[in-house]
């Protein structure tokens, strides 16, 4: 009996409660998309240098986030499939810094 | 003993009775709950859209490689490229995206003819971009801007015959405009792949929605689409700034 009940317990912890996300939050957060891309399309007219590169790729990161979060509903899923999306997004990252550091160091000290 | 699978236990039909358990059609017998299944189900589409990552990523990757070894080539190339459409399709998919959300709430409350009406526009926003990523190939295959024989660079080597404010490339460095060219139509040709399939998917489910398949409790087929939708969405804002806009500022 206690087994059972604790059993339970875990479930609710384990479990996300499924939330339907109003019309409302979404209008916002396509609201928010929309004016990050505009904010990407300006930020490139403007020479900043080095930094349009980062600006850009990090207006695009915070624009994916956004998606996954409430438009993908990643926010309100369980732990488990967010640690999934955060492992997979991990491994993604860990696999391109692996092959650059591989071709910044082919010619190392030769340049 | 080999139909074992395929009959139910008359015991466990008679607890199942008792306990007063009621089973909805969607729901398999595999599953303890249905909201187990559901999870499963997004588990599952999750697990897809991370094959998909690193299927982009690789693409990515290259461009990251090849922007930083040939940029001034990289530069004229997406100089080439229209802001103006770029930015429009940009909006159009965030707002295809939106109707995509609005109809897996539509499902979720069991509005049917919400569900399809959002299900058709974010069809035809889909269509729109595809016709104007169409007037985008077109262009460049006119310009021969198509790697391959056909290619021509002299618009990037004596770009001032052309009427473009741009530094004229050296030959070398111009021949490499293809390398930016054909991770253009890589990226975008496997993007506009996805929508097509999208789309397909789509026209499958409209009709399903228009019958109510969706809107009696069941939303799983909407809701794990819309994943699939949103994915290609968070792709093409990747390759919007990186394809259309490195380098707007000097001509201004």
């Amino acid at each position: 009996m206690t087994d059972q009940a604790t059993h339970a317990h875990v479930n609710d912890l384990e479990h996300a409660e499924h939330r339907i996300v109003t019309p409302l939050q979404y209008f916002f957060v396509y609201i928010a998309m929309l004016a990050l891309t505009a904010l990407t399309c300006a930020a490139a007219f403007i020479d900043l240098k080095w930094a349009n590169a980062v600006i850009a790729v990090g207006i695009a990161c915070t624009q994916a986030a956004i998606g996954a979060l409430f438009f993908m509903h990643a926010a309100f899923q369980s732990r488990l499939i967010k640690l999934t999306i955060g492992a997979g997004v991990f491994m993604f990252l860990v696999m391109v810094t692996m092959t650059m550091s591989d071709y910044i160091s082919r010619s190392w000290g030769m340049w | 003993m080999d139909s074992a699978l395929a009959t139910t236990d008359p015991a466990d039909l008679h607890a199942e009775q008792e306990h007063g358990h009621v089973s909805l059609p969607q729901h398999r017998h595999h599953f303890e709950t249905v909201e187990q299944q559901r999870e499963a189900g997004s588990f599952g589409m999750w697990l897809f859209l991370l094959t998909e990552i690193m299927f982009f990523g690789g693409m990515f990757l290259a461009y990251l490689l090849y922007r930083n070894w040939y940029y001034p080539a990289f530069v004229v190339g997406s100089n080439q490229l229209s802001v103006r459409i770029g930015t429009f399709n940009t909006m159009v998919l965030i707002t295809s995206g939106f109707c995509m959300a609005i109809g897996v709430w539509a499902a979720e409350v069991r509005k049917r003819s919400l569900l399809t009406a959002m299900l058709v526009t974010t069809t035809l926003l889909g269509v729109l971009f595809l016709s104007l990523k169409y007037d985008e190939y077109h262009e460049k295959y006119e310009l021969h801007h198509i790697p391959g024989n056909n290619f021509n660079v002299s618009m990037f080597t004596n770009p001032a015959g052309y009427g473009i404010k741009e530094a004229p490339l050296p030959p070398d460095m111009a021949q490499k405009t293809q390398v930016f060219f054909f991770l253009y139509f890589a990226m975008t040709g496997m993007h506009a792949l996805h929508m097509i399939i999208g789309l397909g998917i789509l026209c499958w489910l409209i009709p399903r929605a228009r019958r109510g398949d969706f809107s009696s409790g069941y939303v799983a087929p909407v809701e794990n689409f819309a994943l699939y939708w949103h994915f290609i969405d968070v792709v093409w804002l990747f390759l919007y700034p990186l394809l259309y806009l490195i380098n707007r500022h000097p001509m201004h």
